[in-house]
């Protein structure tokens, strides 16, 4: 036991004295800055090949395999396509009724004469032979259009005189024409808002505007539809909440009347916050033109505002002016860059130029005749008066807007069940009492979600029995319908 | 394709080198003067002028530009723009303009020049006053006033609308149509409706602005494929339909292709049966816009589809503008019956803008009569036959003078390369001085190296007329070398001569 005891330790210990001393060869000594290493260094050379082997191993990566032909073929095979359009509902059957006149403040629908209150003929210019003879003259020199873009030898003289007319008009340096109301604003927007600027726009604002944000790829802010205290804490919360915000481009995008509701922006509070908090302001006139003010030159005008206070206006002429285009006016660096790089401008026919001469003749005529917004005023107040007290329907727009905004009173819950009644009301009206009124249909892309309504435009024209007439269908027709309920 | 002569691709690129350092030496001095009188309006066109995206090749989706275009606009104001006095007729008169402020602005003068025109789009020569419309634009006028002041969907609508729509959707060769006041905002507001995210868009890469706008409002994924190639766009057709969406991979709602029948800027028809038929393979939706080729090709005028023997029914959604063959304006869309119902429930250009004109409408009726001769005389078919000679015949004379001319037989637009930037304003005022109208096209508008002069044939051109804008082209091409084909010594013996010209 012993002797294999003493046996098994001297083994031991010559195993260890071998190894020791083969680890302490001279080889696997070494003195680096005076300091002896043994034989750690044969250890610390295995983990280094160790440790060079698994980092020379690649990662496993699924391995790529692009499809085949044959894949593609049959994926082509059995991708089926939405239809290019919805099924067609009842509700998209809808027929407008059909002028068989001129669309003044009576027309003819269906051999009846008709009071129409669906035309935005403010001061009542449809039909007026001053128009008429221009537009006739205009005819026999220039043909119908204009062949061309404004680059390229489609820029008339008319077109000229006609903006300087506006800009002369308006009280600003220079304006440019467009040649449809609708692309004014969506080729406006782009040409100055660019991806990584702020825009601030009321939540009611109609498509044109939507469709030139969306181009113009900045981020949008929405506020409540023309709720100052809501302006004033979105600009707020831009300003003081982002620091970068003051390098940025920031606008505020309002329209004058709202298309979609009637009401009036209060443009002198909104100058005062875009002073506040440096933005500047895009206004769009087209319903205000001619209709607002005391010589009809619009919200500016009305609020008693300097025109340069306002960056960029804009307006369609379709309106007021009872011709078809719109224009844009401002400072004349603004309206330089416009003929440039503005898509609707450059890329397009102009104006044809018997239009450009009707609207010559319409500013003419509305600043030799300032009786013509006096009427028109007086004829608003009075529809104010006789719609204010109908069962089941209320105004919804501002007392002095020309736009007389009727939304029910109690909604049914969904925007198209409210248009149904409503679409009830105009149907009856315009065929039981010859009052032709008009609702306010939506797209299915657009983003506005302010409730629907009746839309009656006034105008200068209207007599007052006209108004009076309106009045009581409207009264008699909303109580027969909703009471059916 | 066009080949480039490599002397002119290279002094092309060192001139817009040189316009690309002017310019930005001159906004670095504005810069600092208005630094002293700068409005903040002032400052803000300073950035939107210096946002510049320069893209090689097919350069068309990238309009930020403006400082390449305000940089020659602003050098050549003269070249653009240019006002006229009369109707944009064969003969018209142009306004004679000065500067005081070295081409800042422009000022007008009661002198008139009467020049030929060879720049407007008066494909029928429907532009002036004409002996049957125009009696009755003027009755429609007198009837109907210049406008309904309301959209379509309200009040806007009058018995000539709806005869107007039937008669387009007649003459075109589809059930039904519907007609806009505009041809730029009828792509602007039709695309969105027609399909929206998680659609695909495939477009030609040499598509007009209207159309890549209305696809960019649309929402959809836009993909381009290689110009009038269709086996490109076989290619990425099938490369999309087999990946799905971007990121999710699932399958896409809808594809649709967009296509011109004329190309404005190129003067080539579409391959229209090659891309139809891989269309309809692939069940991808087909949109054409036939603005240029509407009432200009085709035997009876109907189009690219009449020219080239494609089945009306073959393509989805047909598109067109009024502005060209018809002396017009506006835009319309043709299609199916429940196409046409869907827009008119959902379009916003027909819910919301004002309905056209009612004597433009007049004045497209009318034209359609005439073009298809139901106004009694011949005068539309021998309209039709006269444009078709004369746009081969001023083709192949420019030819033979050894001009590089692009634009396929049978269509009215011819474009003559200049490539180099300075010999666009050069060609303009030289043609001017010898009373010839012609209009020029540079980036933007077209690919970096491939300016070009682009001339629209009418079919109220006379032979004199076409003989003396051929000598007149001809001289000036000679002064400012632009004969590129002719053969070897006599082209370099051209370019030694002058090539900028104040």
């Amino acid at each position: 036991m012993d002797t294999m005891a003493s046996n098994v330790l001297q083994l031991v210990n010559s195993t260890m004295e071998r190894v020791t001393s083969a680890l302490d060869f001279p080889s696997a000594r070494a003195v680096v800055f005076g300091f002896q290493i043994g034989g750690h260094l044969f250890v610390e050379v295995l983990l280094l090949v160790v440790i060079l082997f698994l980092l020379s191993q690649k990662s496993y990566k699924h391995p790529k395999r692009p499809l085949t032909k044959k894949e593609i073929d049959e994926l082509c095979d059995e991708w089926v396509p939405q239809s290019l359009i919805p099924p067609i509902t009842e509700e998209m059957r809808y027929e407008p009724p059909t002028l068989e006149s001129a669309a003044g403040p009576h027309a003819i629908i269906n051999g009846k004469d008709v009071v129409n209150f669906a035309s935005a003929n403010y001061l009542g210019l449809t039909g007026h032979e001053k128009l008429l003879e221009s537009s006739t003259l205009a005819l026999e020199k220039y043909g119908v259009g204009s062949c061309g873009p404004r680059g390229f030898y489609g820029t008339i003289d008319v077109h000229l005189d006609c903006e300087a007319r506006i800009a002369k008009f308006l009280g600003t340096s220079d304006s440019i024409l467009y040649s449809y109301g609708l692309s004014t604003m969506f080729s406006t927007i782009p040409c100055f808002c660019k991806k990584g600027d702020i825009i601030v726009v009321d939540e009611g604002v109609h498509w044109g505007i939507q469709n030139g944000l969306y181009l113009s790829r900045s981020t949008i802010v929405y506020f409540k539809h023309n709720d100052m205290e809501s302006l004033r804490n979105t600009l707020e919360k831009i300003t003081t909440g982002n620091k970068r915000a003051k390098e940025l481009r920031r606008y505020i995008i309002v329209e004058a009347v709202y298309q979609n509701s009637g009401q009036i922006a209060p443009l002198n509070e909104i100058i005062r916050l875009k002073e506040k908090y440096l933005f500047r302001v895009l206004l769009d006139e087209s319903n205000s033109f001619g209709a607002l003010g005391r010589s009809g030159r619009g919200l500016t005008e009305y609020h008693g505002v300097p025109i340069e206070k306002v960056d960029i206006v804009t307006a369609a002429m379709g309106h007021a002016l009872a011709t078809e285009g719109g224009f844009c006016t401002g400072s004349s660096r603004v309206i330089d860059h416009q003929r440039l790089s503005s898509s609707g401008y450059v890329f397009s026919a102009s104006l044809p130029p018997y239009l450009a001469c009707a609207a010559i003749t319409a500013i003419d005529v509305l600043e030799d005749n300032p009786a013509l917004i006096t009427k028109l005023k007086e004829n608003i107040s009075v529809l104010w008066k006789g719609l204010s007290n109908i069962q089941g329907l209320s105004i919804a727009s501002n007392p002095e807007s020309p736009i007389v905004f009727l939304k029910l009173e109690m909604s049914t819950g969904s925007a198209k069940d409210d248009l149904k009644l409503l679409e009830a009301i105009a149907d009856r009206a315009l065929k039981e009492d010859s009052v032709f009124v008009a609702t306010s249909k939506r797209s299915t892309i657009d983003k506005c979600r302010l409730p629907v309504g009746i839309r009656l435009f006034v105008s200068a024209a209207h007599s007052d029995s006209d108004l009076l007439k309106a009045c009581e269908s409207l009264k008699r027709v909303s109580a027969a319908v909703l009471m059916n309920l | 394709m066009i080949k480039i002569p490599y002397f002119s691709a290279l002094s092309t690129y060192f001139s817009f080198g040189l316009l690309f350092v002017f310019g930005h030496v001159r906004d670095f001095f504005r810069k600092i003067f208005d630094f002293f009188h700068s409005s903040n309006l002032q400052v803000l066109l300073f950035f939107c002028f210096n946002k510049i995206s320069f893209a090689s090749g097919s350069c068309r989706f990238w309009h930020n530009s403006a400082l390449n275009a305000s940089v020659l606009c602003v050098n050549d104001p003269d070249c653009f723009g240019r006002p006229i006095s009369s109707a944009p007729d064969v003969w018209f008169d142009i306004v004679h303009r000065y500067s005081n402020d070295n081409n800042k602005t422009m000022r007008r003068t009661s002198k008139v020049t009467r020049c030929l025109n060879l720049g407007s789009y008066n494909y029928l020569g429907f532009a002036a006053a004409d002996e049957y419309c125009t009696p009755r634009v003027i009755e429609t006028l007198n009837r109907f006033s210049p406008s309904t002041c309301s959209p379509r969907v309200d009040g806007g609508t009058t018995t000539l609308h709806k005869e107007l729509e039937e008669s387009v959707a007649n003459f075109v060769g589809k059930p039904a149509a519907i007609v806009f006041g505009m041809g730029y905002a009828t792509n602007a507001a039709t695309l969105p409706v027609l399909i929206g995210k998680g659609g695909l868009i495939i477009s030609d890469s040499l598509n007009h602005s209207s159309i890549i706008n209305g696809a960019r409002g649309s929402g959809a994924t836009i993909r381009v494929f290689q110009h009038n190639t269709p086996s490109h766009l076989e290619e990425v057709l099938r490369q999309h339909i087999a990946e799905g969406q971007p990121r999710t991979h699932r399958p896409w709602k809808k594809i649709v292709v967009l296509v011109e029948g004329i190309y404005s800027m190129e003067g080539e028809l579409c391959k229209l049966p090659e891309i139809v038929a891989v269309c309809k393979k692939y069940k991808a939706y087909v949109y054409l816009d036939e603005a240029h080729s509407i009432g200009a090709v085709g035997q009876t005028g109907k189009g690219v589809c009449e020219l080239l023997g494609v089945d009306t029914a073959d393509v989805d959604v047909m598109m067109g503008t009024f502005t060209k063959s018809f002396g017009s304006c506006g835009g319309y869309i043709a299609g199916s019956k429940e196409l046409i119902q869907y827009l008119k429930y959902t379009s916003p250009a027909h819910l919301y803008a004002t309905s056209i004109s009612p004597p433009a409408a007049q004045q497209i009726i009318s034209s359609i009569k005439v073009i298809l001769g139901e106004d009694g005389s011949g005068r539309g078919a021998e309209k039709l036959a006269r444009i078709r000679e004369n746009s081969n015949f001023f083709r192949s004379e420019l030819q033979k003078m050894g001009f590089e001319v692009i634009g396929d037989y049978d269509s009215p637009v011819i474009s003559i390369m200049l490539y180099n930037p300075a010999k666009i304003p050069a060609f303009s005022r030289e043609c001017l001085k010898q009373n010839v109208a012609v209009v020029m096209s540079a980036f933007p508008a077209v690919p970096l190296l491939l300016s070009r002069a682009r001339i629209c044939i009418s079919a109220c051109h006379t032979k004199e007329d076409l003989l003396k804008a051929l000598e007149v082209i001809s001289q000036v091409g000679d002064l400012i070398g632009i004969k590129y084909s002719l053969a070897g010594s006599n082209k370099q013996h051209q370019e030694q001569g002058p090539k900028k010209l104040d």
